[in-house]
């Protein structure tokens, strides 16, 4: 319940496994690091902590959500935000709804954007973030097992190139759009016109 | 996604790294970060005087939205659960609606917001949820339903309509800004589309926000002073009129009364000013009752004149109102309608713990006379129970659902 409505209020939680994997030499920030990663816009006391805990966490991700669905295959969001000093990459990502996600960002393909896995994954720079969004890159979750409901969530967890995984909850919200066509990789599928109008999302 | 927020997101974590390295050299701090973020990257509500910025707190022991002092716009909107929402569904729906009013009310982003740049400039929005009289059997919970919510009984008055009339859901969005108000709405309601549809919405208005001194008593439509009897907020006759200290779920919450008021401002119109004085028992200009000089006085209802006439008649608004009762019996926070020249009047608010004790007297003795009637025509009525507040982890109605 309480992982729930934490998600609910879509901060996203990254527990920050990854923390002791990065290893950045971070005892003086604990103690007068307290509040530099609130932003005052949504960063919640909890955020502040975590963040404060160093940039050791890597990565963050805040806002998460996901669009819900009946079936077949549906898309999560968020931003993902990297504390640390170099550079970080997602390099897959596995949920709780499917037993396939791929990473997959929109690319413009004769006249039209279409989805395609992401070569080389995620790089989130360092200091920097990456949105994950609507029209734009997201994790992409194939064949969902059941229903994802409005309010429900999606327990996503991302592998970093750098070791350890990250893992946040997305909330699934009811949301019209996001109804990209799929373009899978050469070979996948024979017909990829055929694929492109069948697999709309939605 | 490339909205100000997350832009200015980006920026500020920099400046964490910024810091990360100062913290090495003796802890410098994050206000000393933040101002050396470029200029222009600050949204609005980084100190201006705009009324845009100003916002009220979603957390607290009650919901915002009653005790809050009335915003300028309102939209009420009354939903019907769809047929599969059981205990679990709502709670659901609940959860998502509760980020929405948190994000909302402080002028953070909603999750999967189209337009994200419409949601920054709360200007003191509220979101408030009610629970009908037709929820907690709904959700399989019909014994926690406070007694005194229940449709109110027919009045002789009353000329009820089906489009003005009942729900399962209230979702009550006010805001200073009208825009603001419209995005919040939408946000919310397109969260509530896969639990329920809606049955009606009601939009009304006061002043526009810095019209009047705050604390002014609003005029309706028929230049009333309306609502000069109402328990101040944070006056303990406002807490033990307005909030529920049953034991339970409920306790904090409060009851909610909607009713839709026609005015045929055509017939008033043939109304003199000393009649239409007459028929309300104060002055149209100060709002003092006719036995008083000023607003705030209390009035002598055994007043004569000269001919032994009450000076405050009996049929007069303000006597039928007040009955053998001292004091406020309930906080009203109406707001005003008007959907073109012949469709005018009142949204009628009032918030209450218990309905049949406080509000029923009142209404019955308004409904059996009250000049006012000929003027006034009840044209919807619905209840709604309101959850009380969200703790800082918590989510609306999370007492009666979680």
């Amino acid at each position: 319940m309480q992982a729930i409505s934490t998600a609910a209020r879509g901060r996203l939680q990254s527990i920050a496994l990854a923390t002791a994997a990065l290893g950045l030499g971070i005892g003086s920030l604990t103690a007068c690091g307290s509040t530099a990663a609130t932003d005052g816009a949504s960063a919640t006391p909890s955020d502040a902590a975590r963040s404060s805990e160093p940039a050791s966490a890597g990565l963050t991700v805040t806002d998460a959500w996901a669009k819900a669905a009946e079936s077949g295959m549906t898309a999560a969001f968020g931003t993902l935000t990297n504390n640390g000093s170099a550079p970080v990459t997602v390099v897959s990502a596995a949920t709780d709804a499917s037993d396939r996600t791929e990473l997959h960002e929109m690319v413009m393909k004769d006249g039209e954007m279409v989805m395609q896995p992401k070569v080389g994954g995620f790089e989130v720079p360092a200091g920097g973030s990456f949105e994950l969004a609507p029209g734009g890159s997201h994790v992409m979750i194939m064949d969902v097992k059941k229903a994802i409901k409005p309010g429900d969530t999606v327990r996503v967890t991302l592998t970093l190139d750098t070791g350890g995984p990250v893992e946040f909850e997305a909330v699934a919200k009811d949301y019209a759009g996001a109804d990209e066509s799929y373009q899978p990789e050469p070979g996948e599928m024979s017909s990829p016109g055929g694929m492109a109008s069948s697999s709309s999302m939605g | 996604m490339t909205n100000p927020k997350l832009s200015r997101r980006g920026l500020l974590t920099g400046a964490l790294v910024g810091v990360a390295g100062a913290a090495v050299a003796g802890c410098s701090t994050p206000g000393g970060a933040s101002a050396e973020a470029p200029p222009g990257s600050s949204t609005p509500t980084s100190g201006t005087n705009l009324i845009g910025t100003e916002t009220e707190q979603f957390h607290g022991a009650h919901q915002a939205g009653v005790a809050t002092r009335p915003q300028a716009h309102a939209s009420f909107v009354a939903l019907t659960l769809h047929t599969d929402v059981d205990r679990a569904a709502a709670g659901r729906w609940m959860r998502l609606l509760s980020d929405d009013a948190r994000r909302l009310m402080s002028g953070s982003v909603v999750l999967a917001d189209n337009e994200p740049e419409l949601g920054t400039l709360p200007a003191r929005l509220t979101a408030t949820v009610g629970f009908g009289p037709g929820f907690f059997a709904a959700v399989g919970l019909p014994d926690r339903r406070p007694e005194s919510l229940q449709p109110l009984p027919p009045y002789a008055i009353d000329k009820l309509r089906k489009e003005w009339t009942g729900g399962d859901v209230l979702l009550q969005v006010c805001s200073d800004d009208p825009i603001s108000l419209a995005h919040a709405e939408r946000m919310l309601l397109k969260d509530s589309r896969a639990f329920a549809s809606i049955a009606w919405v009601q939009r009304g208005f006061q002043r526009s926000a810095g019209t009047t001194e705050v604390g002014t008593t609003p005029r309706n439509l028929m230049g009333q002073v309306d609502g000069t009897v109402n328990p101040a907020a944070g006056t303990p006759a406002f807490e033990g009129a307005v909030w529920s200290r049953q034991p339970g779920w409920f306790a904090g919450g409060t009851l909610a009364v909607i009713r839709r008021i026609s005015m045929n401002l055509d017939t008033w119109d043939k109304v003199a000013r000393d009649g239409r004085e007459l028929a309300i028992g104060r002055r149209l200009d100060t709002g003092a009752p006719l036995t008083g000089a000023a607003e705030r006085d209390e009035p002598d209802f055994a007043a004569t004149d000269e001919l032994g006439l009450e000076v405050i008649p009996r049929f007069a608004h303000i006597r039928r109102a007040r009955g053998d009762a001292n004091g406020p019996q309930f906080l009203r926070r109406p707001y005003s309608y008007s959907t073109g020249p012949d469709d005018q009047g009142l949204i009628f608010v009032a918030y209450q713990a218990d309905i049949a004790k406080q509000f029923l007297p009142v209404q019955q003795r308004l409904a059996e006379l009250d000049l006012l009637n000929t003027w006034t025509t009840p044209i919807g009525s619905a209840v709604f129970a309101i959850p009380p507040g969200v703790a800082e982890d918590g989510w609306i109605g999370d007492s009666l659902l979680g």
